[in-house]
């Protein structure tokens, strides 16, 4: 039982975190039409900023300030780079943007290191939040939960209640309407790109001292993002939201167990040794088979459900 | 026109909405074969709508499409060319990158049962490429044969759109607003060119254009809030007092083209 | 009027002797064995990359996961070598590439299945997915993976073919070579197919398609599967070539990265341009990587301004200036070339001296303070080199910049004239992959 819960809170911290990154990508999506690549290399500087911040001034003012910077370079990159590149199509505004994921790569490498960096947690977020069955829940992880949540809804407000809410949404079906109508939609494209990437960054402050920070980090998680952005529907926020979640749990579960195919038909009887045809499929316990389930999911979505879970139908 | 034979193309209490929002209010259409049908109707009637259903870009939400006494409604658009209809855009929509002599072969390939072939030349299909030389002539672009779709002038793209649409050889015809943005005398040659290409087949065009309308069509269809409010020949609907008060105004035609 | 039907059917003929040619006698041009060895990889990458481009270039289709099909291409080759060693299955070596062909074909007809399902970015992303998943599996499955060390073979095996053993690299060169050859005249002979062309008109055109009796999905997924034959092809040259495949290698997302780079780099718009992609992607990770260990920062930042400025790749950079000079007018662009080499070597000399230093400062400050640069010693410790690298290299940058801005005007200039000759005269337009109107774009847009 105790299992069951803790891992279900584990599953929903590390699901959240995942939509704090794939929400950021699913609205420059809508947005802008653009994939960013290097959203999740966004995620990353964010860490490595906050780590090295953190060991200056404190992580609190870390959690403000290494966002701000990533906007920063952002946005910077919006407008001395992929402006340049939207009149040639969606295709090289990826491509621009997975070029600049091997030169942030890089860079972090070279600034930071090749290794892990001890980016550690503060004091207030240290230790367990309260102890369920003898399982304790940290207080790192319950943070995520909590500044997800609050960024998620603090989006939802901006959007639909400011004013700059509104013109970003007309925006994205009709930009050159907006800018007949005198706003400045070029410089609202780079505000809205500094700003997901700004929300990649604070997955990253507050994801880079509860999980690792290492240069693998943004490859790690990148693959996992879009899958769930693919799995939720392209440019739906709410089938993010529930595939992030979704896979979260799945893999925080699965990680766990380890029973495999073998074992469970050992359990009822059918007797399986290393004689049996395709025993090395059948011995894989679950845990061992963790890391692919996204992608079996992404692939099992695409064939019943191509469109995702809340995806609208492409026409 | 036989009455005895199917409908080229028939609509049973079409109906289409999007969302809550419902476009297409029940129509019922039965145009025969060979017939020429200018569909006419205010902005926001539904008529690029209309011709997204029969041609298969949509599904209808209720009702029934069918193709010389078949259904069709809810096949795919490819489905549908196969049975031998073919649509042009309002907005062009050709290959840019490849040459008007490959825009039109292009459009006859699997009409002329090449299909998915990668074990043959395009050179080597004679048949293939006298048609397409054959269809550049009707189209006028004997000049433009090698240019690059993208690089004509916008009259010619509307001519290539057209040339691939007949290119695969459908019997039935839609035009999506042939004429939309060229001007009186670009309108009259281009006039000429669709009644020339489209000779013994059921043509169904929208246009805004009347004087394209009176000049074109055997019939016209007033398609008012996704309803057909009048289908007859062009002399009754001009004399038809619904159909005036919703939308001709004045009697003469000769209302200047609009999007 | 009618096109001459009685040109070469495949191309010019000269140009195909030619490269044949060139083929056969770059060994003895090159001769030492790095060359060999170099030489031998350009051979495969070049139709691994002409089939990556069958999915870009021709299809608009963006896959971040080629590595899949010419890795397994690569695995069931190196398995089918030790199984004719063990006699299980007699094929000969020669025969091996096929089965890298038919396992890539396999594996695409497979997977192409959901992967060309859709289109635009959310295939890319489909197509990152699944290369995470197959490289993911390669772990779960050490047996026919090999672990970490990998599966080994040894590709003398039988009584060899024609008393070739290729056990020599030269023998090797030529085997791959002659696929090499083979393997571009049919993907050449492809883009001139229906199937070819429907593959162009989708990329340009999706939707239209569709209207014209097409299943855009269809089209899609055969030209998907033809790719992923020719990767297979390219995989188990591969195979042969090293002797060795190792999983976290060959299925990497690295190496799929790779392939897009580098085929965009030589340039997406042209048959050729992937040659010449294959050719630099050997000369980086060979040789580029020798030299400095900010390579991966380079060509991150080559491509980002390739993908700025020059989206058509050198491919187009070429065919741009080729089409000048049949006009004769490439002459009056030479002084602002030169001009534009020169200043454009300032500003590197100096952008790379500063990622040198850092370089070094994180790297390798084990081994002292002081680096070899282009023949000098730099400090990293004295303030004045860094001054001196800034300075290099802003003063090249902005000089850079004026003359860029300058060469623009007169390439503008130029464009115009030979536009203006050419109102009556229509140019062949007998260049797959809409080579034209890259030339023509990327002139409007020009560096």
């Amino acid at each position: 039982m105790e299992f069951f819960v803790i891992s279900l809170l584990n599953g929903l911290s590390y699901g959240l975190l995942l939509f704090m990154l794939s929400s950021g990508l699913t609205l420059i999506f809508s947005m802008m039409g653009v994939l960013n690549f290097a959203h999740t290399s966004f995620y990353m500087l964010g860490a490595y900023l906050a780590y090295s911040i953190s060991g200056v001034i404190g992580f609190w003012p870390a959690l403000v300030i290494a966002p701000l910077l990533v906007a920063l370079i952002g946005a910077l990159f919006e407008k001395y780079s992929l402006r340049k590149v939207h009149k040639f199509g969606h295709v090289p505004e990826l491509l621009v943007t997975f070029g600049l994921s091997y030169v942030i790569l890089e860079v972090v490498q070279l600034v930071w290191g090749r290794a892990t960096v001890p980016y550690g947690l503060p004091p207030q977020l240290q230790g367990p939040l309260f102890t369920l069955f003898g399982t304790q829940f940290p207080k790192s992880r319950s943070f995520i939960m909590l500044t997800a949540l609050l960024m998620l809804l603090a989006v939802w407000l901006l959007l639909t209640r400011t004013r700059i809410g509104l013109v970003i949404q007309a925006a994205l079906t009709h930009p050159e309407t907006v800018e007949s109508l005198g706003h400045n939609v070029p410089r609202v494209f780079m505000l809205v790109f500094g700003g997901g990437s700004a929300l990649a960054a604070l997955a990253g402050v507050i994801g880079g001292n509860t999980y690792v920070t290492e240069p693998a980090m943004a490859g790690a998680v990148g693959s996992i993002v879009f899958v769930v952005v693919v799995v939720g529907g392209m440019g739906s926020l709410a089938g993010a939201f529930l595939a992030s979640l979704l896979i979260g749990v799945l893999q925080t579960f699965a990680v766990s167990i380890d029973q495999s195919l073998a074992s469970g038909l050992q359990a009822v009887g059918v007797p399986v040794g290393p004689q049996t045809f395709g025993h090395e499929l059948l011995d894989l316990s679950v845990a061992q088979v963790a890391p692919i389930l996204p992608y079996l999911l992404l692939v099992l979505m695409l064939i019943f459900r191509p469109r995702g879970l809340l995806g609208k139908r492409e026409n | 026109m036989s009455t005895a034979a199917a409908p080229a193309v028939e609509l049973k209490a079409l109906r289409k909405s999007f969302g809550k929002t419902e476009i297409i209010r029940g129509c019922d259409l039965a145009v025969a074969p060979g017939e020429r049908v200018a569909i006419i109707g205010p902005n926001g009637a539904g008529k690029s709508t209309l011709f997204n259903l029969i041609s298969g870009r949509f599904a209808p939400t209720s009702g029934e499409i069918l193709l010389n006494g078949k259904r069709v409604d809810g096949l795919t658009p490819y489905e549908i060319n196969r049975r031998g209809l073919a649509r042009s855009f309002q907005i062009t929509n050709i290959f840019g990158h490849l040459s008007v002599f490959e825009n039109l072969r292009c459009g006859l390939l699997w009409s002329m049962g090449y299909r998915y072939a990668f074990w043959k030349f395009l050179a080597d299909l004679r048949d293939a490429n006298e048609r397409a030389e054959e269809l550049t002539r009707m189209i006028r672009l004997e000049r433009k044969h090698d240019t690059l779709a993208m690089n004509l002038t916008y009259a010619e793209q509307r001519a290539l759109e057209i040339g691939i649409t007949i290119a695969g050889g459908a019997e039935v015809i839609l035009l999506d607003e042939p004429t939309a943005g060229m001007s009186k005398s670009e309108t009259g040659r281009f006039v000429e060119l669709i009644r020339e290409v489209t000779v013994g087949k059921t043509l169904l065009t929208v246009e805004h254009d009347m004087g394209v309308v009176f000049g074109l069509a055997d019939k016209i269809a007033v398609l008012v809030y996704g309803e057909v409010m009048a289908f007859d020949v062009p002399e009754a609907v001009r004399a038809n007092k619904r159909v005036q008060e919703a939308y001709l105004g004045s009697v003469h035609g000769d209302h200047p083209a609009h999007a | 009027m009618a096109r001459s039907v009685s040109r070469p059917r495949v191309g010019r003929f000269g140009i195909w002797i030619g490269f044949a040619v060139l083929l056969a006698v770059l060994p003895w041009i090159f001769r030492s064995s790095l060359a060999l060895t170099m030489l031998s990889q350009m051979g495969y990458l070049v139709i691994i990359c002409l089939s990556y481009n069958i999915l870009l270039g021709q299809g608009g289709m963006l896959s971040f996961g080629h590595a899949v099909y010419s890795g397994l291409g690569s695995f069931l080759a190196i398995h089918a070598m030790n199984l004719a060693t063990k006699g299980t299955l007699p094929l000969p070596i020669v025969v091996i590439p096929l089965v890298g062909g038919l396992s890539g074909l396999f594996f695409a007809a497979l997977l192409g299945y959901v992967t060309t399902k859709k289109s635009g970015t959310t295939f890319a992303m489909i197509t990152l997915g699944i290369g995470e998943l197959v490289a993911a599996m390669s772990l779960m499955f050490p047996g026919f993976f090999g672990g970490e060390g990998g599966v080994t073979t040894n590709r003398v095996y039988g009584g060899g073919f024609l008393g070739l053993t290729f056990g020599t690299q030269m023998q090797v060169y030529y085997l791959i070579v002659v696929y090499c050859f083979i393997s571009t005249v049919l993907m050449f002979a492809f883009t001139k197919t229906p199937l070819g062309r429907m593959l162009n008109a989708v990329r340009d055109n999706p939707e239209r398609v569709e209207f014209i009796g097409y299943s855009t999905q269809r089209v899609r997924y055969f030209g998907f599967m033809i790719a992923g034959f020719f990767a297979g092809i390219g995989g188990a040259l591969a195979a042969i070539n090293f002797e060795i495949v190792n999983a976290s290698d060959t299925l990497s997302a690295a190496r799929s990265g790779g392939y897009l780079f580098f085929t965009f780099l030589g340039g997406a718009t042209f048959f050729f341009g992937p040659m010449i992609g294959a050719v630099l992607l050997v000369l980086a990770s060979v040789l580029l990587s020798e030299v400095t260990k900010a390579w991966i920062l380079y060509l991150g930042l080559i491509f980002l301004f390739m993908v700025m400025y020059a989206p058509g790749g050198i491919a187009s950079l070429i065919m741009m200036n080729v089409r000048v000079a049949a006009h004769r007018k490439l002459h009056q662009l030479w002084g602002w070339y030169a001009a534009l080499t020169a200043t454009a070597l300032v500003l590197f000399v100096g952008v790379a001296a500063l990622i040198e230093l850092v370089y070094h400062l994180q790297l390798e400050s084990a081994s002292g303070s002081t680096l070899r640069y282009l023949g000098l010693m730099l400090d990293t410790q004295s303030i004045a080199t860094w001054l001196g690298a800034l300075a290099v290299a802003i003063v090249g940058g902005t000089m850079f910049e004026a003359v860029r801005r300058r060469f623009a005007l007169e390439w503008g200039r130029v464009q115009g004239e030979i536009e203006a000759a050419m109102v009556f005269k229509e140019p062949d337009a007998e260049m797959p992959l809409g080579g034209k109107a890259a030339v023509r774009e990327a002139s409007l847009g020009a560096p």
